[in-house]
């Protein structure tokens, strides 16, 4: 168990190789109750969340989820969010445990006007059901149509006879389910789910499992790629950036859409470790003799068998193919910026 | 669970004596500790280690351990197959894992080690 944001978090169950592989070929189950969850109520909600998030909210129809973030002035993000309309003027906001407080103060003091801002989080445990065989699993404890439920998709319904939202989201880049459930009935329904998906292969999955996955996918870690001094064009997430005219005007924009059409300064990018070494978080970057500044996230990539990681570059040197070092405790290894996501999933 | 003619180290090395050669790995609870072993960095065959220097590098997924060697003396061998096969730290630390063969230069050095007893105590106090 490590500390993780506020909670105690399992690193791994049975082994964190064994664990990601499951993930990748049959199913694997999180535990991700860490996760916070902010709700917005009230009419005024879709225009307060168009003022504060980058994405079009204006797209989402009810039983839509959506990748986002709340960018500040200068267009970097206080958090990365994904944001779900439950209903016409209901939405539920799910940000990192690590920045519950911060978030929900930051939206407090952007004047909710026509809306009630609330954190549910203590409302809400989170399991996440992931892998090609995660609908599978599902299909027998709910009665919720599976097949017709799209990508970033959810329905209120239940699991194992609990009420809850199955939504069709995930941090592992393959298909999978996050299901919100009530926390008295957490365990019932992760007791349900593993002993429905054992012939299935599915397996407890933990935290250092859940980084290696996301990481291959090139799913951004907050705090790690991307923090108030990054901004989301930076960040490759300017896809999550809308300047669409009926979204009007919000935090960061004028950057945003500047950086969006003219390109940034500088820019994210995915690198694998061509030397003998394995990059980590915080070790030194340079290209020839300058010194760029840090890897953001880096690791043995279990699927991929390969030394993975990402990192910002000046935007005139981070084409693909561009060699520079990594300084592994001492010691310059060449890494070389390659195509991402590292790993994408068969369709 | 730790072999009798081994000794042991506080950072969880083991050493093997035969003669004047000692055969050194880490031990079942390191690699434990560690998780899914996937990178080795091992010295080169003549390298003098004193007592307590670093001689290289073991990483797991999450977590890089640094190896000590528990006694002075010369590497005269190397495990270079571990490269390839870094998993085997994990499925058989006390043996096909060795890392390094070092000729002791003093074998009384390896009395001031624990016995498989004192190391299991110890690493039983470590766990709590």
């Amino acid at each position: 168990m490590v500390p993780f944001g506020g909670w105690e978090m399992p690193v791994e169950y049975s082994g964190l190789i064994a664990e990601h592989m499951a993930v990748r070929e049959k199913a694997g189950l999180f535990d991700v109750s860490h996760m916070g969850e902010l709700e917005l109520e009230g009419e005024g909600a879709l225009a307060f969340l168009q003022r504060v998030t980058a994405n079009h909210v204006g797209k989402l129809v009810p039983g839509q989820a959506q990748y986002s973030a709340l960018p500040n002035p200068q267009g970097c993000p206080v958090d990365d969010v994904i944001v779900y309309r439950r209903a016409e003027d209901r939405f539920l906001v799910v940000v990192n445990a690590a920045n519950v407080e911060n978030d929900f103060a930051w939206l407090q003091a952007q004047e909710p006007a026509g809306c009630t801002l609330r954190n549910r989080s203590d409302d809400f445990a989170l399991l996440a059901l992931q892998g090609p065989r995660a609908e599978q699993v599902l299909r027998g404890l709910t009665g919720t149509d599976l097949s017709s439920l799209g990508f970033y998709r959810f329905a209120e319904g239940e699991v194992a006879g609990h009420p809850a939202i199955v939504a069709r989201t995930g941090y592992t880049g393959e298909d999978g389910f996050e299901l919100f459930v009530a926390p008295d009935a957490a365990e019932a329904v992760w007791t349900a789910l593993l002993e429905a998906g054992k012939d299935a292969g599915l397996v407890p999955a933990g935290l250092g499992a859940r980084d290696t996955l996301r990481l291959e996918a090139r799913m951004l870690l907050y705090g790690n790629d991307m923090d108030e001094t990054t901004t989301l064009v930076e960040a490759g997430l300017g896809w999550i950036v809308s300047v669409d005219d009926a979204k009007g005007d919000f935090n960061g924009r004028a950057v945003l859409a500047e950086q969006k059409a003219n390109g940034a300064p500088r820019r994210l990018v995915g690198f694998e470790v061509v030397g003998r070494g394995i990059a980590r978080h915080g070790y030194p970057v340079s290209l020839g003799d300058e010194a760029i500044g840090e890897v953001t996230s880096g690791s043995y990539a279990p699927f991929l068998h390969r030394n993975i990681g990402l990192c910002y570059l000046p935007a005139t040197r981070a084409a693909v193919g561009t060699d520079f070092d990594v300084e592994v405790r001492g010691r310059r290894v060449p890494a070389r910026v390659v195509p991402t996501p590292f790993y994408k999933r068969p369709r | 669970m730790y072999p009798e003619e081994f000794r042991y180290s506080k950072d969880h090395e083991w050493i093997r004596a035969d003669g004047e050669l000692g055969r050194l790995g880490i031990t079942d609870y390191a690699q434990k500790q560690l998780g899914d072993v996937v990178f080795l960095e091992l010295p080169d065959v003549g390298r003098t280690l004193a007592a307590g220097e670093r001689f290289g590098t073991v990483e797991s997924v999450k977590a890089v351990s640094e190896l000590f060697s528990p006694v002075a003396g010369e590497v005269v061998e190397v495990n270079s197959a571990l490269a390839s096969k870094p998993e085997v730290v994990n499925q058989d630390p006390h043996g096909e894992a060795w890392m390094i063969v070092v000729r002791v230069a003093d074998p009384s050095s390896l009395d001031g080690l624990m016995d498989a007893k004192s190391y299991a105590a110890f690493v039983e106090g470590e766990g709590r």
